[in-house]
């Protein structure tokens, strides 16, 4: 199982509380998850990265295991902690604006 | 008994103001998307429980959200925003040419008669249409290829299609308007499209009376007279009658013709409203005394319409989508500020007053008048 920490606002807009929690066949990577995340709840899709599962939107970041994964491969794996799930991966709006 | 309901988009959410006839006492709900920008709702004038709004972030990209039930409950739709083909470039605000790229929706306009089509204007400047409720998109691509496209130039706030209109009279007959390229009109449907701005003349670019390159804020129709069309420019108001194929000059007497809406009363084509703006580089009431001009001549005479509005220390702008008629019998005329506040008149503009005064920045008002 796959913890996914989302931005208020993308909580809001799928509607859910809390981590969600995702079941990810194969390689653990930024694109299986996100890929996981949005067959999950589809109304997210666009606002990580484009509708062709391409580049992650500028102000978005990834975070694992108090590391920045952001400037990765999307075919990276994700580290351990996160593939077993004693870790969540963090999908963060950049700090900026008001 | 009648009641309107106005749908008021702002930087940080959407909000719902509800009143009977009398649009004395309001009821306010929202913030609905609380955090989002959203850019503009609208109902459909088929059925008026079904809402459209645009949703937008600068972190999150575009949501389209509908509703069924009059904007109690919504759902996000499509959100997938393609231009047709190969995109091409348009020219950068340093004249360079630049890849079209999708950013938000400006402006969304429903379907005089379906429901379920919505034509959505878009920056970098383009026009989509829904046939399915807002669940797919397709760009109307003629408008983008009909030629002047590569010479298209944004405005300081992006290069943003931002009004549509749709002609009740003439099937098939749509205007579009986009900043800083100009004003557009198909007569098919929007597969084709040619520029509709000879009259039009604008000293920011190199030649004035140019096909295409002015800045249009904003232009609006009275349904009962289509072929006369308003436009609020960037600097000028200007009148057409004849469908937009040659415009002419109404500032009259306005102590300043920047500005950004133009709306038309609700049962007079020739009452007209907008609200003068210092300048391009003021963008705020001329003195600090915010003032709607009102022309019963369809332009060139103008009266100020100051009461129940802050004559003193009032620096707020009201933007191009942020004004709107109901249709009850003595027409109601409302406005949004970046200032947070919402004035309605209930007497065609005589007299004013706040329905909320500290929302966040307005982005658009339209109204429903609802039997």
């Amino acid at each position: 199982m796959i913890r996914v920490i989302l931005p208020a606002h993308l909580r809001a807009l799928a509607g859910v509380d809390g981590e969600v929690h995702l079941q990810v066949a194969g390689q653990v990577t930024h694109r299986s998850v996100l890929d996981a995340l949005e067959a999950g709840y589809p109304v997210l899709c666009g606002t990580i990265r484009d509708h062709q599962g391409g580049p992650r939107r500028a102000f978005i970041r990834f975070f694992a295991c108090e590391r920045d994964l952001s400037h990765e491969a999307p075919d990276t794996p994700l580290p351990g902690p996160v593939a077993t799930g004693a870790e969540p991966y963090l999908i963060v709006g950049a700090m900026a604006g008001g | 008994m009648s009641s309107v309901r106005v749908l008021v988009g702002t930087r940080k959410g959407a909000f719902v103001l509800t009143s009977d006839g009398r649009r004395e006492q309001w009821e306010v709900t929202g913030p609905h998307f609380a955090g989002w920008e959203i850019y503009h709702v609208k109902g459909s004038p088929a059925d008026p429980d079904r809402l459209y709004a645009s949703q937008s972030s600068g972190w999150f990209g575009q949501v389209i959200q509908r509703s069924d039930d009059g904007g109690r409950t919504w759902q996000a739709v499509g959100n997938q925003f393609s231009y047709d083909g190969v995109p091409g470039t348009h020219q950068w605000y340093d004249g360079t040419p630049h890849p079209w790229e999708f950013a938000r929706v400006w402006h969304l306009e429903p379907s005089l008669n379906d429901p379920d089509t919505v034509y959505a204007g878009v920056e970098d400047a383009g026009l989509f249409r829904s046939a399915d409720g807002g669940q797919t998109w397709h760009e109307l691509s003629g408008l983008r290829g009909h030629g002047s496209g590569p010479s298209w130039q944004p405005g300081a706030g992006g290069m943003c299609l931002h009004t549509i209109i749709l002609d009740p009279a003439a099937p098939g007959r749509m205007f579009a308007a986009i900043s800083a390229a100009g004003a557009f009109r198909s007569d098919d449907d929007g597969k084709t499209w040619r520029p509709v701005n000879r009259g039009l003349r604008s000293q920011g670019i190199p030649d004035e009376d140019a096909e295409v390159g002015h800045c249009v804020h904003r232009i609006a129709m009275h349904p009962s007279r289509p072929s006369v069309l308003y436009m609020q420019k960037h600097w000028d108001v200007m009148r057409s009658d004849d469908a937009g194929g040659s415009w002419r000059e109404i500032s009259g007497n306005l102590p300043t013709d920047f500005g950004f809406p133009i709306d038309v009363h609700a049962h007079e084509p020739d009452t007209i409203y907008v609200v003068p703006i210092t300048s391009d580089s003021l963008h705020f009431p001329p003195e600090g005394r915010l003032r709607v001009y009102r022309s019963r001549t369809g332009g060139d005479e103008w009266e100020p319409l100051t009461e129940g509005l802050p004559q003193r220390d009032c620096y707020v702008n009201v933007l191009r989508d942020a004004m709107a008629v109901d249709s009850l019998d003595s027409c109601g005329v409302y406005f949004g500020t970046t200032g947070g506040q919402v004035y309605a008149s209930a007497d065609a503009g005589d007299t004013w007053a706040p329905i909320v005064r500290d929302l966040p920045a307005v982005l658009s008002v339209e109204v429903q008048t609802l039997s």
